[in-house]
């Protein structure tokens, strides 16, 4: 499994100082704590938590727009922050990130065309502007936004949101890239197109191998997308379950996952209607300037055990084949 | 029979911008009854938002009732909202009808702590007993589960995104309105929060008997609370039917559309499908039905005339020519 | 049918554009008139410099539109002859210190750290020293033997604030999302700063070119009324100080030579401003698409 990862977080830890009042002084507010993870060539890793949570950090630490504190991130088998330059060029080409709002993802002087032929020149894989021109075509044709002669000279505000996604799709095409960061893609989309950019990132994993690090705050979303895949919930910057998707949905075992299942609105109102939501002790999550000792989730959690959760951070336990959990409850099973 | 509280007859409205004039609300005719929740389904640009805002006459600068009317029953006669002046509004908003809006966060003054927002709210519509707002306002706090003397003394930005929802619904709770009108109240908020908020939406409804009518582009929300869904779009409202008629018996092909685009996390696996396509530019329709260029019923008739709404079981409305067509195949 | 569409795109369009918010259209208009008069002005009506002792402080009439000065000589002419180097003088010195602005503030917000620092605490020193006091006396100390010396002194000290401006305007760009696309997709820095940042602030840095214009003309003016710039030529300010100097105020037939002058200041400066109104729509893709 190992060495078949493209992907690895080791003990990654990212926190931020700020700045509280004039005479506060700084305080650390940690985003990610401890976090190690390893994603496999070719998976869909399906990362899903509230927000505040660190999903959109962890995705930025993996594309290497920010450095962790402490740890390592590897593509590869390679620490990316002691890469040389050419390695690091390499990385940065193959691991690309899709943003959530795609109203602010393309930038709205530039038409389509030049949005994607700026990496296909800087990179050298087109020469001049006719081929360029063929290539930007086949990417649009590739994101199903056809015929692309119609989209190819437009200008970000003359499309739809749908349409503005596909473009910031066929940008993290461009230089054919192994590994995906899908940051929210869907969520600020209408719904009745939300499916169709699934499918068309289901569709192009197929087509180009790509791996996907699916981030997301809906479990629908990523059970649907992510079913052959894996989902690690996360939870104020620690991950506290990951398993395959359908053992997650169908056997949660952290209490966190288990109260976000029964919370869940859906779009069924007798299923909906009939749900028990788990009675929280708490409703306030804590702030992360301000992290609770011990299992974050124990302020809030009904099944806590008084003197060990408020103490110590719970190991990961693995109490069915590759689920692991991260609470005491499972310790020894 | 159940008494009617608001009935909007034939309404438009319209926006001028730049390009020329958004038909955003066209021909929408709908009842609300005393005690009902009515969900208001659609995507942007659906008009959903717009019809919200006309019925307590909060539309943008821009934005214009052009015909229809909007008669409001209460206190044993009736009144037409969209021929009300200024004074009439001020007499009329938050004590007939109140409106949560969408941004919790910029419903709210940063620089002006909870309770004087509170009171600045009741002041202007006349109320100027400091002590009484005050007791109100602390039972109505306590009420959204919420510690009172905490949060009136805080800034906006000193409370979490459902916290602050629930200072909304507090407020607009304040004059006892009779219809609570609420612009995707769970928007934005994180999954555990939207619980907690439904569960309080019920506890409101239960208490107080209010009618109350959501807005919002998410199906699970009328799942959770509505009694009737009205379907709108491009404007108009498309289906209107029992929330058990919208989801297990639609008859327009959105609806349809609609609910096979969502996924369920604890239901099974369900057969999903998306709808083609991109909604109408508002400002040059097309004749003709305008779900039609993204429908897969869509006959040559369908583009001729715009179908109205048709009743196709007790109280349940579709405006779609092949409606008996449409079976939704669960 | 290349060469029609670039045509349209660089005069038509902005035209349809301008011609839709009625202000900015009239201070275009304004302006437009003020410029043609003070650059093509000339070629067909000559400085009067021919002393008339008969038609002192004559009032407007058919022959001399706006009257005649101490020595009766046509104000008109001096107008139209006497705009070209205040135009000059204030539109060089505006880009220079905007070319200086943008480059410091975007490199200091884009650089970060050190640089940032750094650039900061010189702009923040430039731009406590008063301006106008110190440029009296630099203009007392160098020796203005031309336009292009007097554009540099101003251009020099008006940076700062637009610096300043610049910089948080980049920093807020700098977080959107299409930059961190730009930086995952390895598009280099020069790429994100010229063309990823700055076309989003052109209409920006375009209106504050015409504002440091503005600014540029009152120090200008302001410098030569005092006597401070031993300029020679003929401009706007000039007249108001030779008015001034000749005891115009006290004459009340001297009102149009001392008016005049003021009034074109005052006319040039409000339709510069008023025209910047219409750049917002010229820069911005959204409404140039013209749909």
């Amino acid at each position: 499994m190992e060495d078949r990862a493209i992907i690895q977080l080791d003990h990654v830890s990212k926190s931020f100082t700020v700045r509280s009042g004039i005479f506060g002084g700084r305080k650390h507010m940690q985003v990610i704590g401890d976090l190690s993870l390893s994603i496999g060539k070719g998976e869909v890793l399906c990362l899903v938590g509230e927000s505040g949570c660190g999903k959109t950090t962890t995705g930025k630490l993996i594309v290497g727009l920010i450095r962790p504190t402490s740890g390592r991130i590897l593509f590869e088998g390679k620490d990316i922050w002691s890469m040389h330059n050419e390695e690091f060029k390499n990385y940065r080409k193959a691991v690309q990130i899709i943003h959530q709002d795609p109203y602010s993802s393309l930038n709205p002087v530039h038409r389509v065309y030049n949005i994607l032929s700026a990496p296909l020149f800087r990179h050298g894989i087109v020469k001049n502007r006719s081929e360029a021109e063929e290539k930007v075509l086949e990417l649009l044709d590739r994101v199903d936004l056809t015929p692309p002669r119609d989209f190819i000279y437009k200008y970000p505000h003359q499309l739809s949101g749908g349409q503005r996604q596909r473009v910031a799709i066929a940008r993290s095409l461009t230089l054919n890239p192994k590994f995906i960061v899908a940051d929210e893609a869907v969520s600020m989309l209408d719904v009745s197109i939300r499916l169709s950019i699934i499918e068309l990132l289901r569709r192009l994993k197929e087509e180009m191998n790509v791996t996907f690090l699916f981030i997301t705050h809906d479990l629908a979303m990523a059970k649907y997308f992510g079913w052959e895949g894996r989902i690690a919930v996360m939870y104020l910057g620690r991950i506290v379950e990951i398993g395959p998707t359908p053992r997650v949905i169908e056997n949660p075992l952290h209490p966190y996952t288990k109260a976000l299942l029964m919370a869940i609105p859906e779009a069924d109102p007798q299923v909906t209607r009939n749900k028990k939501p788990m009675q929280l002790r708490s409703l306030d999550i804590p702030s992360l300037l301000n992290l609770p000792p011990g299992c974050s989730f124990n302020p809030r959690c009904p099944f806590w055990i008084e003197g060990t959760c408020d103490r110590e951070v719970p190991d990961m336990y693995e109490p069915e084949k590759n689920h692991y959990v991260s609470c005491f409850l499972f310790k020894g099973k | 029979m159940v008494k009617e509280i608001l009935n909007i007859e034939n309404l438009f409205v319209e926006y001028s911008n730049i390009r020329g004039k958004v038909k955003a609300v066209r021909g929408v005719n709908l009842k609300l009854y005393k005690g009902e929740n009515l969900a208001l389904i659609g995507e942007s640009g659906s008009g959903k938002t717009t019809l919200g805002t006309a019925i307590i006459r909060l539309l943008p600068s821009s934005g214009y009732i052009k015909e229809g009317r909007i008669v409001y029953k209460g206190n044993g006669n009736e009144y037409d909202i969209s021929k009300f002046n200024e004074k009439d509004l001020r007499q009329f908003r938050w004590k007939e009808i109140a409106m949560v809006f969408q941004s919790a966060l910029n419903s709210f003054n940063p620089v002006l702590k909870v309770w004087d927002q509170i009171y600045d709210t009741a002041k202007a519509h006349g109320i100027n007993n400091r002590s009484f707002v005050r007791e109100r306002a602390i039972s109505l706090l306590r009420y959204v589960q919420l510690d009172p003397e905490r949060v009136i003394n805080s800034y906006p930005h000193e409370l979490s995104g459902g916290m602050r929802q629930r200072v909304l619904i507090a407020m607009s709770l304040l004059l006892e309105p009779k219809i609570l009108i609420l612009d995707e109240p769970t928007t934005a908020l994180d999954i555990l929060t939207q619980r907690n908020i439904i569960e309080l939406l019920r506890i409101i409804k239960a208490d107080m008997g209010l009618s109350m009518i959501f807005i919002s582009h998410d199906l699970s929300l009328a799942a959770e609370l509505a009694d009737r869904v009205a379907v709108m779009y491009a404007g108009a409202i498309v289906e209107l039917g029992s929330v058990e008629d919208i989801f297990y018996r639609p008859k327009h092909p959105y609806t349809l559309g609609l609910i096979k685009a969502v996924p369920t996390v604890t239901a099974g696996f369900r057969e999903l499908y998306s709808i083609p396509g991109s909604p109408p530019d508002l400002i040059n329709l097309s004749p003709g039905c305008k779900f039609s260029p993204r429908c897969e019923y869509k006959i040559s008739a369908c583009e001729k005339d715009e179908p109205t709404l048709v009743e196709v079981g007790p109280d349940h409305f579709v405006a779609c020519i092949r409606h008996k067509e449409i079976n939704n195949g669960r | 049918m290349k060469t029609r569409e670039i045509l349209r795109r660089i005069f038509w369009e902005p035209l349809v554009i301008i011609s839709r918010d009625k202000a900015g259209l009239i201070g275009f208009i304004f302006l437009l008139f003020i410029l043609l008069l003070s650059f093509i002005g000339p070629y067909f009506i000559k400085l009067d410099t021919e002393v008339k002792l008969d038609r002192i402080y004559q009032f407007p009439s058919r022959e001399h539109i706006l009257g005649t000065d101490n020595q009766g000589r046509d104000i008109f002419s001096q107008i139209v002859n006497g705009g070209r180097d205040v135009i000059i003088v204030a539109f060089l010195a505006a880009l220079i210190s905007t070319l200086i602005a943008v480059s410091l503030g975007s490199l200091s917000a884009y650089a970060g750290g050190f640089t940032d620092t750094v650039i900061m605490f010189i702009t923040e020193i430039i731009l406590t020293i008063p301006q106008f006091p110190l440029l009296a006396v630099l203009a007392a100390f160098v020796r203005l033997t031309n336009t292009t010396m007097l554009a540099f002194i101003i251009g020099f000290l008006g940076w700062p604030a637009l610096a300043r401006a610049i910089r948080s305007q980049v920093l807020s760009i700098k977080e959107r999302d299409y930059i961190e696309a730009a930086r995952v997709l390895d598009l280099g820095r020069a790429h994100i700063i010229f063309s990823e940042i700055l076309p989003n602030m052109l209409s920006y840095i375009v209106i504050s070119l015409i504002m440091a214009m503005t600014g540029a003309v009152y120090s200008q003016v302001g410098l030569i009324i005092l006597g401070l710039v031993p300029f020679y030529g003929h401009n706007w300010g000039l007249m108001i100080q030779l008015a001034w100097t000749r005891g115009a105020i006290f004459y009340k037939g001297s009102i149009f030579y001392i008016l005049s002058p003021i009034i074109a200041i005052a006319l040039f400066q409000w339709s510069a401003v008023t025209f910047t109104r219409s750049l917002e729509g010229i820069f911005n893709p959204r409404l140039r698409a013209g749909e």
